[in-house]
């Protein structure tokens, strides 16, 4: 039973990884309905930037809101100048365009700071978290900002004005056009919202996984299986989904015979895809009813 | 009486194929006109025109403003609250959130407050359920948001696709006085287009009748309504 | 963004192709057919690999384009399918001494069971579901060629060496030439069969499913099964992509068959034109040759500048190559009136 706790508990703190970013994933979802595989590198990127600040002198918590704003800035810029170009081609050529887009900026990074992996201070500490050896204090740190940033997200949606458009558009972009509602921009706000989360999510994992060009690719992959476990519509089903597959993934790796490192995620996935097949929108989703 | 509305020779294309052929009409400030015709004869696509929300040429001013090439949201701020066709309601939304979002272009939170207010004056049945989701709401309580929101835009002109589309004729009825009550008393020009000629005959003063994407008849309501041929040869009632 | 073509540019998420626009006319596929059957004749043998690679990697990119274009499924998973194909006909052909040209229908049949069998819990998935749900068998083949109780056939982490077939009936010919009228005689046989499958009542049902699946199936068709089989004739041709791939590699190893592949195959499909079969021979063309080009640029930054190539060849032609092909039917037809 023991074993089965502590198991639990460190699902709970690689959770927090995938949970941080899980909220980018639901974010830019929510913007433009469907997923951006270039996401986990933008927020590789800012997580440099971010780096590369505090190497020219910066304190922990300058960088991190330099950074912040520029990865908003940087995000909204990116839709302006690549992908509103595509607003009327079909959904595959963008995919395409977030593969491309992937590309560059994985080798652009490879080019700048090199592949050699590099440590990233945490400002949480990394000591044992009340005395646990499973949690350190960063992992605690980490949970809690991911749950601040659920709290002010319900909050931007909820209740202000701008968060109501971003969901009009959304939703039904043609009547959000209707009431006057520049659908476009909302688009590019939250491509802005979701690169500046991504880089959150970043700047707290790299910690963990340590910075180098390709630290996020698995992270993206949990990230994504998470908000789609969790609904893809859901902010807060995003988070439960993320710490639901850090617990997944570490009974599975404990309790199924013959799974090694390798076979965690494709065993992980399977759960997911499992709970799909009974609950299609998944754990918290807004079923969409669909008409002919 | 001063011209609110001015079209001039509009023509519209869905992709290749040409949808109105030079449609000309005009709309006086205050005035309830009705744009009735068959179906495919080209009403929704009028508004839609206006609304620029496809591909059109010729004049279209408003207020003496031109308002070619602009984007359906800026049109938006001129004052012309546009109902679609289906109703366009944020269905996930509730009910108080689609009436403040027909506000979201205003600035003045005390007015907005007070509009919902009066909304709810005109509608009774959205205040009871005013935290309900929109799309858990009958057919006629949707169409009644969907005014609602629009008129939360405090326009000068509104653009209402067939407000009667799959209404019962107890309801259509209800609907249809309150917009002439929201005519008289909000001074809001109304511009509606319908299937049911009778009814928006009795609503409104003046008419138009296209067909095929030309207007082929105009006047006062009354004469059209009164005029056997006509009803017979257009309107079929 | 202005709204004033929404009405008639809102597509489902694959654009409808009419049925005759999935081919190409007669003169074109007589000269395209000529083209293949000369060029190599005058070739060096390294570049009659990388044709052989264009028509089997052009297969794969079909085989995708089918379920795609063709049925509107999407799926991340064709490495895997691939990888499966690959392996079947390297251990029949290494472990068993079966000639390769038996392994490939094999192949093929098995991978139909397969893509069959994931087809069915696939089916209550579609959108970015179903491209977790494919994107999860990617990732788990190449963990699962290397499991160990397997070893005996596949080498596991080492992979398996295939020997390259010589020409048969005394031939004076380079095996890298007879593999590449091999692989063409048996590309070509399928690109034909899918043609004519797309053509059919089956091929109709497909498309059906993918413009509306609700209407679809009030008109009666039984769309649970034409998603099965779909996902089934798309594994299976990949898997024939794979056979033919690890015969003329000869080498298979796991590694091969992973998520990048499975990447490649689909911006192929995209760079082609969805739902345009001839233009998978266009999109296998650029997977293969656009990262060289890029590395010929900039060694540093290659995937930088083949992200770059990828980003224009999208603004110009969206639609990809079939975008390409129909401006040229216009011209052509522009001309002749002229």
């Amino acid at each position: 039973m023991e074993l089965f706790t502590n198991q639990v508990l460190a699902g709970i703190a690689t959770g927090a990884i995938y949970a941080c970013m899980a909220l980018a994933v639901v974010m830019i979802y929510q913007a433009i309905d469907h997923l951006n595989f270039a996401q986990g590198e933008m927020a590789m990127f800012s997580t440099f930037i971010s780096w590369q600040l505090m190497q020219w002198g910066l304190s922990y918590w300058v960088a991190f809101l330099i950074t912040l704003v520029l990865s908003f800035v940087a995000g909204i810029a990116i839709e302006r100048i690549l992908f509103k170009p595509l607003a009327k081609a079909p959904v595959l050529t963008n995919v395409a365009g977030f593969i491309a887009l992937f590309a560059i900026i994985n080798s652009s990074a490879g080019l700048i700071w090199d592949f050699t992996i590099k440590q990233y201070p945490t400002p949480f500490g990394s000591a044992p978290f009340l005395g646990s050896q499973l949690i350190s204090t960063h992992q605690a740190g980490m949970i809690g900002v991911t749950v601040l940033l659920l709290l002010g997200l319900y909050f931007f949606f909820q209740y202000t004005r701008i968060g109501l458009a971003m969901r009009a558009a959304a939703s039904v972009p043609e009547s959000a056009r209707l009431v006057g509602i520049n659908t476009s921009w909302m688009i590019a706000l939250g491509w802005g919202m979701a690169t500046a989360i991504g880089s959150i999510a970043g700047m707290l994992i790299a910690p963990v996984v340590f910075l180098e060009p390709n630290m996020m690719g698995g992270v993206l992959i949990y990230g994504f299986a998470a908000a789609v476990l969790g609904g893809l519509t859901s902010p807060f089903g995003a988070v439960v989904g993320g710490f639901l597959v850090g617990i997944f993934e570490n009974l599975a790796g404990t309790y199924i015979p013959g799974v090694g490192n390798e076979l965690k995620l494709p065993i992980a996935l399977a759960l997911i895809i499992s709970v799909l097949v009974v609950k299609p929108a998944g754990l918290f989703g807004r079923h969409i009813v669909k008409r002919v | 009486m001063t011209v609110l509305l001015n079209v001039k020779d509009l023509r519209a294309y869905y992709g290749q194929v040409q949808a109105l052929h030079g449609l000309t009409f005009s709309l006086n400030e205050g005035s309830l006109t009705t744009l009735l015709g068959a179906n495919g004869a080209g009403k929704t696509t009028t508004l839609r025109a206006i609304c620029n929300m496809v591909r059109s040429t010729g004049g279209i001013e408003f207020d003496g403003k031109p308002l070619n090439n602009r984007s359906t949201e800026s049109i938006v701020r001129y004052g012309i609250a546009h109902v679609p066709q289906g109703r366009g309601t944020f269905t996930t939304m509730t009910v108080e959130e689609n009436l403040q979002l027909g506000a979201i272009t205003r600035k003045d939170n005390a007015g907005i407050v007070s509009d919902i207010e009066r909304m709810y004056a005109h509608f009774p049945v959205l205040k009871q359920r005013h935290t309900q989701q929109a799309g858990t709401l009958s057919g006629g309580e949707q169409q009644m948001l969907a005014v609602a929101r629009a008129l939360m835009l405090r326009p000068r002109l509104m653009l209402l696709d067939e407000p009667s589309f799959g209404l019962a004729p107890l309801v259509v009825r209800d609907l249809f006085g309150i917009l002439g009550k929201i005519n008289r008393e909000d001074k809001v020009s109304i511009l509606v287009v319908e299937q049911n000629a009778q009814l928006a005959l009795e609503l409104a003063d003046q008419a138009y009748v296209i067909e095929t994407g030309r207007i082929v008849m105009s006047g006062n309501a009354k004469d059209i309504a009164n005029n056997e041929e006509i009803r017979k040869s257009y309107l079929g009632y | 963004m202005s709204a004033v073509e929404d009405v008639v540019t809102e597509a489902p998420a694959v654009e409808a192709v009419p049925k005759r626009a999935m081919t190409l006319g007669t003169g074109t596929s007589v000269v395209v057919l000529l083209l293949l059957l000369v060029v190599p004749v005058f070739a060096k043998n390294f570049v009659i690999f990388q044709l052989t690679q264009l028509l089997y990697l052009g297969l794969a990119v079909l085989a995708l384009n089918i379920l795609t274009g063709g049925s509107g499924q999407f799926s991340l998973g064709q490495s895997a399918f691939y990888g499966i194909g690959a392996y079947i006909t390297a251990v029949m052909m290494e472990q068993f001494n079966i000639p390769y040209f038996l392994c490939l229908p094999v192949a093929g049949v098995l991978c139909f069971g397969v893509g069959f069998l994931f087809g069915q819990p696939a089916l209550r998935l579609s959108g970015v579901y179903l491209a977790l749900a494919t994107f999860a068998l990617a990732t788990a083949m190449p963990q699962l060629l290397k499991l160990n109780f397997l070893e005996k056939w596949t080498g596991g982490v080492q992979g398996l060496v295939v020997t390259k077939p010589d020409a048969p009936f005394g031939l004076k010919m380079s095996q890298d030439m007879w593999l590449y009228y091999f692989t063409l005689v048996v590309v070509l046989a399928i690109y034909i069969f899918s043609v004519n499958l797309l053509r059919s009542r089956s091929g109709r049902a497909f498309m059906a499913i993918r413009d509306n699946e609700i209407a679809a199936s009030a008109m009666g068709v039984n769309v649970a099964l034409y998603k099965t089989l779909a996902f089934g004739v798309s594994a299976g041709i990949t898997g024939v992509a794979g056979g033919l791939s690890a015969i003329a590699v000869q080498f298979v190893a796991p590694d091969s068959f992973t998520i990048t592949l499975a990447i490649q195959l689909f911006l192929g499909m995209v760079v082609g034109g969805v739902g345009w079969l001839p233009g998978s021979i266009i999109g296998a063309a650029f997977i293969i040759f656009v990262p060289n080009i890029a590395e010929g640029i900039s060694k540093g930054l290659s995937g930088a500048v083949f992200g770059v190539l990828l980003f224009l060849v999208i603004y110009l032609v969206p639609h990809g190559a079939r975008q390409v092909a129909i401006l040229g039917q216009q011209f052509a037809s522009r001309l002749r009136k002229n």
